[in-house]
């Protein structure tokens, strides 16, 4: 499994002397926020792919950004790997520790510290969370936009640095669409203030490229946030299909008429009636697939925007299409959905999120094809997806108890985000690569492709300290993944056009 | 799948890493050109011309995929007019010079036109790039889907980095539906007036896509369903205008925004800006100016600095004049080291943008 670090094709460190670590650790931060102690670290063992573990040399709490400053130059100083951790809901195992790390827990940065009601933007701390911003800037009119499933636990700087998704992306954008400015430190204790309070910044696009770099070039100390007003009204609407493929068909349909819906969600009948069993939505238990269409904007224009929705999905065939009866149905329909992972629990002991994002046309194929590898593997796959931006959260059940099972989980997966690099998409649309994904990023990307995002790493972090082993692989491991693999992902997919 | 079809239509790639290439192996430097519509903007560089402009033609456009991808020699207005046939649009609405300004040089220079602050800027609407490194490697970043985190987020550093970091071969770009209504307002307000006005405005969800001040006049411009558009309109008042008066601010034909030596602030909305002589054009509801003056650069950079923003010399600095503000020691130290992570011989576009880059 992958929790396992491999010398041979993950980067080695020489083992740095941990009294030593501990006892300059010691001169910068009070005792109780060190923890050095194993039964203390458990907590910090995994993130929310919790079936990847390991524990960390030690686990630092620092409270502000000189204390961050401090741990990181010592760091730097012994050859120490660094892991920033924010909530530590992560779905990819981009804060599993490496080996004998530093844990750097960035949950005490907890504050809101300005609001600009004028420029519309929030400058917060890293570990605040998610749905805090939308919540302390509601009595404005205003929201912050991206929306993970996770938002209530979920931190803003654990957003930044996956460039968080949600089911608002459609229209809202992701994270990097809604951040304006940073404030971080490089693994050499610099702090490097980018973007800013402007709508840009003089040089290079640092912001685009710290956002979704999941921790391997800075920690961020600080985010400046965009605020958007909050739409004058909202309205979804459930359309049931008796088939797979008409809603896909569906999906494709509302695109291409020019409707911007805010949400466009997709739910299969394995997921559907795992999130109706779990919150009591109202769904059509009976369906094969349902979309989820919300649209906000003038009364009038949601009014009319549905109307063209409930045309378009009974033209591709939906058996039913009904608009959400209240503010509270509305409510219910989303929780569903968006309870939709936890729900999988009352189906199977554990469950493996999937998260690749494909061409919108090819949905109704991928769909089958997923199909053929859940039975091929014999595991069974929900699906859930944010439809409108072609991004799938297929959900593999599996019972990690029974020999084997975890490992066949993870080889479909990686089948599942191979396929959706043969179709023409990509192997995460918004949870990370992190040390799930890190083989099928050589099937993604060339060697020289691989090459110069190590090269982007060096440049911030020469000792390649910042969160060794995940998001860009090794060429080595390319050369032995590649070996093994990629020949064999061809051949998976003969049966399918290429794009 | 619709693409254009038109005859000169050219795969260029292979001839022109053959060029990158052997610069590289002779460090000789390039000065990669488009339509070269924007040669004067940022530093003069020399060295040998690389032209992409016979790179061209439009690759794949699936309008139900809401992308699309072209060559980086395509002209925008034939990608623009494409889109339209199809009823979409580029929501960044980058200024076009002239009819052989190209998709490449607009993603390179990354000017975004007034909708910026309500759609976005032009790295929001890129979603992959194949471009040629330094070395001369062909190397794609990003892809074709919306939603993408694979691997740092190379594609949209190409947006703005003026060809310093990689020769743009083609773009896969963000485009969105043509809005159904559009009604462009105009108020007799002076600046002052104007800029408190727009901040309580621009917290309420109108479908605002322009705001602008052209010294004598508030301008606001609505996109978007017809019901919406209609309804604030008659909330907002002022007089109706010509919604061409909006393609003189975006393509910059508008007043002083043609003027010869012409500086750009980009600041925070909420920033206090001091007073400088000069005549003023406000855009983005107030978060770029476009400013002529006679007033030394160090002032208007310091009084950009000083509200929070920067200054660019937008047009017509003199040779060996900044263009763009310094930047401090440790980022422009991170800038070198990425320029060397892309092109390790500096033969692309060195100096366009500062100094050593």
């Amino acid at each position: 499994m992958l929790d396992q670090f491999d010398d041979r094709l993950d980067p080695t460190f020489a083992t740095a002397d941990r009294d030593e670590l501990i006892a300059r650790l010691r001169s910068v931060l009070p005792a109780d926020r060190l923890i050095t102690k194993v039964e203390g670290m458990r907590v910090y063992e995994s993130d929310g792919l919790a079936a990847y573990r390991g524990l960390p040399g030690v686990v630092a709490l620092p409270d502000n950004t000189a204390e961050v400053c401090a741990v990181l130059k010592i760091c730097a100083a012994l050859g120490t790997p660094v892991v920033a951790r924010g909530a530590g809901t992560g779905l990819s195992g981009g804060a599993l520790p490496f080996p004998g790390c530093l844990l750097l827990g960035l949950a005490r940065f907890n504050r809101i510290l300005g609001l600009d009601l004028d420029a519309r933007t929030a400058r917060v701390q890293p570990g605040v969370r998610n749905l805090a911003i939308s919540e302390a800037v509601a009595p404005h009119g205003l929201f912050y936009a991206p929306d993970p499933s996770s938002q209530l636990a979920c931190s803003i700087g654990g957003n930044v640095a996956e460039n968080a998704g949600g089911v608002h992306c459609l229209k809202y954008g992701l994270t990097v669409h809604n951040i304006q400015g940073l404030q971080m430190v490089t693994m050499g204790g610099e702090v490097l203030r980018i973007g800013g309070e402007a709508l840009d910044a003089p040089g290079f696009d640092f912001m685009a490229l710290m956002t979704g770099s999941e921790g391997l070039l800075g920690v961020i100390t600080e985010v400046t946030v965009k605020l958007l007003p909050a739409p004058a009204h909202a309205q979804v609407l459930l359309a049931a299909f008796d088939d797979v493929r008409r809603a896909g068909q569906a999906v494709a349909a509302i695109i291409a008429a020019g409707i911007v819906p805010a949400a466009l969600e997709m739910m299969d009948n394995l997921a559907l009636r795992a999130a109706e069993r779990h919150v009591h939505a109202g769904y059509p238990v009976d369906a094969a697939a349902i979309l989820l269409c919300e649209i906000d904007g003038a009364v009038e224009d949601v009014a009319a925007g549905l109307a063209r929705v409930s045309v378009l999905c009974e033209a591709a065939g939906a058996s039913k299409v009904r608009l959400a009866r209240d503010e509270d149905e509305r409510k219910r329909f989303w929780a569903g959905r968006k309870g939709a992972f936890p729900a999988m629990g009352r189906m199977a002991p554990d469950y493996y999120c999937i998260d690749g994002t494909i061409p919108r046309r090819r949905l109704a194929d991928v769909l089958v094809e997923i199909q053929r590898l859940s039975v091929a593997h014999g595991l069974a796959v929900a699906n859930v997806f944010h439809a409108g931006d072609g991004n799938l959260h297929p959900l593999i059940l599996y019972d990690a108890s029974a020999p084997g099972e975890m490992e066949r989980a993870e080889t479909l997966g990686g089948a599942i985000l191979e396929l959706c690099v043969f179709v023409g998409g990509t192997i995460t649309g918004e949870h990370g690569v992190g040390r799930e994904k890190i083989n099928q990023m050589c099937v993604q990307f060339s060697e020289a492709e691989i090459e110069t995002f190590a090269a982007i790493k060096a440049a911030f972090d020469p000792a390649g300290l910042l969160n060794p082993g995940k998001a860009i692989p090794t060429l080595a491991r390319c050369a032995e993944f590649g070996a093994m693999h990629v020949h064999r992902g061809e051949l998976a997919f003969a049966h399918l056009d290429r794009l | 799948m619709p693409t254009s079809t038109g005859s000169s239509d050219a795969d260029l790639g292979d001839q022109l890493a053959g060029r990158v290439r052997a610069a590289s192996a002779e460090q000789a430097a390039l000065r990669i050109v488009g339509g070269d519509s924007k040669a004067w903007y940022g530093r003069q560089t020399g060295g040998e011309v690389l032209d992409i402009s016979g790179h061209r033609g439009v690759v794949a456009y699936e309008p139900s995929e809401l992308v699309i991808t072209a060559r980086a020699g395509t002209p925008v207005i034939e990608i623009e007019a494409l889109l339209a046939r199809h009823g979409q649009t580029l929501a960044f609405e980058p200024p076009v010079f002239a009819a052989v300004s190209t998709i490449g040089g607009a993603v390179a220079a990354g000017l975004a036109g007034p909708a910026r602050p309500f759609a976005g800027a032009v790295r929001d609407f890129v979603l992959g790039v194949r471009v040629l490194d330094g070395r001369g490697r062909s190397l794609r970043f990003g892809g074709t889907v919306f939603k993408n985190v694979a691997g740092f987020d190379a594609f949209r550093l190409m947006a703005g980095a003026m060809g310093c970091l990689g020769v743009l071969l083609e773009a896969s770009l963000r485009v969105t539906p043509a809005p159904v209504a559009l009604i462009a307002l105009t108020f007799e307000v002076d600046w002052p007036a104007a800029r408190s006005r727009l901040a309580p405005l621009m917290r309420r969800p109108l479908p605002v896509t322009g705001a602008c001040h052209d010294g004598q006049r508030l301008h606001l411009r609505l996109c978007g369903p017809e019901a919406g558009v209609k309804l604030a309109a008659r909330d907002l008042g002022g007089e109706e205008e010509r919604p061409a008066f909006w393609d003189g601010v975006r393509h910059m034909t508008h007043g002083l925004l043609a003027a010869p030596r012409l500086w750009r602030l980009s600041v925070p909305q909420s920033a206090e800006i001091a007073h400088l002589d000069g005549r003023w054009f406000w855009d983005w509801g107030g978060a770029q100016a476009w400013l002529v003056t006679d007033e030394p650069a160090e002032r208007v950079r310091a009084l950009a600095a000083g509200a929070g923003g920067h200054a660019t010399l937008f047009r017509g600095a003199e040779p060996g004049e900044a263009v763009f503000t310094p930047l401090a020691a440790p980022l422009l130290a991170l800038h070198r080291r990425l320029k060397h992570a892309f092109d390790p011989q500096g033969v692309l576009n060195p100096g366009r943008m500062y100094e050593g880059l």
